[in-house]
């Protein structure tokens, strides 16, 4: 019978910054918290009064990691409101951007954040001395992802083409042509990605999620369609909060979400690929079944395989989108603001994002709610690290609380994106 | 075909904290000058973005905000490539991102570092929320820009 305590007061390789701490007595496991101390945000306070035209610069400034993902969601819930829709190669564009954003934020993680922890280094620094090539890769990968960005998003960091109702600017055939052999290559790189990451030593565990994602009929999902689970949900957006709820814990400054009379559940990779594993293109599903994956996966340590498949399919629709593109004849459709309440869901690469906005006749904001992904799965990673830890205190302190990092950087958390929640928000409710 | 590589310069820091901001304002008053074969760029998304610019240049000057605790305004000069530059000037401020000096390390580690590596970091005082310089660092601005002219000079 053991008392053991597990603690990180720092975690590393994580956004931002969060701590670890498992107690256990009588070989039990009492507490498992996964706790957040950034400081609120109040983002949601900044965009109450602004114009509706504002919410996706507002909000892309939350993450520098993914901030397609906000202005995604933003910019869809703006046009809900307005009722207008974007289809064509305005919507094409989109999907393009997103992919950069998954290209770029899935090859920090996989390579530069997680693969240390299943090679055995401290970090990627470490790890680049025996692994000079795959780092190589994976920064040239990541490059391409940021390329794609900086051409639809304007600028080097902090997009600011992005606006409701399309771009203020789109880039010409020529432009988006030159991406063409470097996607081929980073294609061809994610596919040798799936295959290192499938070889990766994995620790037993397996949980019974609920996986949250998006689902849409015709495509693996980025910015549109309904929300599923594997246990029976399948609403419109609108219906976000009729079915999920936000609750405030003492060790984080990021509220904790569930669904209603349930539990836990999981948004992110695994959660996307276990309920549109039929959306992913051929060479994407192939390349899951040659690493061994199945159409489901409740390992969480594999979502770096997982991510890698996403990867694959990122650069698969970026060349298929590059490829049939005509230059629109306007960057964007014309918005007129009319009062009302609408919701977004995009899926950032860590999970769906929610945004729900009410707006006034003049297009000005009276109320603004955002629910990220990392504070969607903090309690699923609290319930990782309880299962793990209880089937593994045979391991020595120092593996364990190691085991226990890599539960938590299984999820790419962001946390500085997680925690803007304000009291405010919570009594208004 | 390196001659062909532009010169990269880039400017690091927050304009909405105080002195955070002079990294861009002197890469803002460098492009103002419009020189050939010179690329301007204001922040980046994180360290390993760094490696794959300053791979493709000629020559990468850095310029950030620094609080080492020397008198605002002074003026660091690092040659990276021949010197160590001491953590206390850009330690790892996040557990995520890459630091300038961490992706010193890793770029050398794979042999991605540019033929000239320069950064600069000028001293600030007042990082809190809000536009506008300290007086002292914006003087420290105006020499900076003149120093990596004459760098900019000497690379072309």
């Amino acid at each position: 019978m053991k008392n053991k305590t597990i603690k990180v007061d720092y975690l590393a390789r994580v956004e931002g910054e969060g701590r670890l701490f498992v107690k256990i007595k009588n070989d039990v496991v009492t507490e498992a918290q996964f706790g957040i101390f950034e400081p609120p945000r109040f983002f949601e306070a900044f965009l109450r009064g602004r114009k509706f035209t504002e919410a996706p610069d507002i909000t892309a400034r939350i993450c520098g990691i993914c901030p397609v993902a906000y202005q995604m969601s933003s910019t869809h819930a703006m046009e809900s409101i307005c009722g207008v829709k974007i289809e064509g190669q305005l919507r094409e564009l989109r999907r393009l951007l997103y992919c950069g954003e998954w290209i770029e934020s899935h090859a920090l993680h996989i390579y530069l954040l997680h693969a240390p922890d299943f090679l055995g280094y401290e970090d990627a620094i470490r790890m680049a001395k025996d692994y000079p090539d795959v780092v190589k890769q994976a920064l040239e990968l990541k490059k391409i992802g940021n390329e794609i960005m900086i051409l639809l998003g304007g600028r080097e960091i902090h997009p600011i083409n992005v606006r409701v109702g399309g771009f203020y600017k789109v880039p010409t055939k020529k432009e988006l042509e030159k991406f063409i052999d470097p996607l081929k290559w980073a294609l061809d790189a994610s596919l040798k990605t799936v295959e290192l990451t499938a070889g990766f030593p994995f620790p037993d565990l397996e949980r019974d999620y609920e996986c949250v994602s998006l689902r849409h009929p015709d495509e693996y999902p980025l910015c549109e369609g309904n929300i599923v689970s594997n246990k029976g949900i399948d609403i419109d957006i609108s219906k976000f909060l009729d079915y999920f709820e936000e609750q405030h814990v003492e060790h984080s400054t990021s509220l904790h979400a569930v669904v209603k009379e349930r539990d836990d559940y999981l948004v992110g990779p695994l959660a996307r690929y276990n309920n549109n594993f039929d959306k992913l293109p051929k060479v994407a599903r192939d390349a899951a079944k040659k690493a061994g994956l199945g159409k489901t996966c409740n390992n969480p340590f594999k979502s770096i395989i997982v991510r890698a498949v996403e990867t694959v399919f990122a650069c698969h629709e970026a060349l298929r989108i590059i490829e049939n593109y005509k230059m629109p004849d306007k960057p964007y459709v014309e918005v007129t603001p009319r009062e009302g309440v609408g919701h977004g869901v995009s899926e950032a690469p860590r999970g769906s994002l929610y945004h729900r906005y009410k707006i006034d006749n003049n297009g000005v904001i009276k109320d603004a709610r955002i629910i990220p992904p990392t504070s969607q799965n903090q309690k699923a990673v609290e319930k990782d690290l309880r299962q793990f830890v209880e089937k593994n205190l045979h391991l020595s302190d120092s593996k364990l609380t190691w085991q226990c990092e890599q539960v938590i950087r299984n999820y790419d958390p962001c946390i500085s994106c997680s925690c803007h929640f304000l009291k405010l928000n919570i009594e208004r409710e | 075909m390196s001659d062909k590589l532009p010169i990269v310069i880039i400017g690091l820091g927050n304009e909405f904290r105080g002195d955070d901001a002079v990294g861009l304002f002197i890469a803002r008053r460098v492009r103002d000058k419009k020189l050939p074969g010179v690329r301007v760029i204001e922040g980046v998304s994180d360290g390993t973005t760094l490696i794959e610019t300053w791979h493709k240049s000629r020559a990468t000057v850095l310029i950030d905000c620094v609080a080492s605790g020397a008198a605002a305004g002074k003026i660091h000069r690092f040659d990276a490539l021949s010197e160590k530059i001491p953590e206390k000037f850009f330690p790892a401020y996040s557990t995520h991102a890459f630091s300038i000096t961490e992706a010193v390390g890793l770029a050398e580690t794979i042999g991605r570092l540019p033929a000239h590596l320069l950064v600069y970091g000028v001293e600030g005082r007042n990082f809190e929320t809000g536009v506008g310089m300290s007086d002292k660092v914006k003087t420290a601005a105006e020499k900076v820009t003149e120093l990596i002219l004459k760098d900019i000079e000497k690379f072309q």
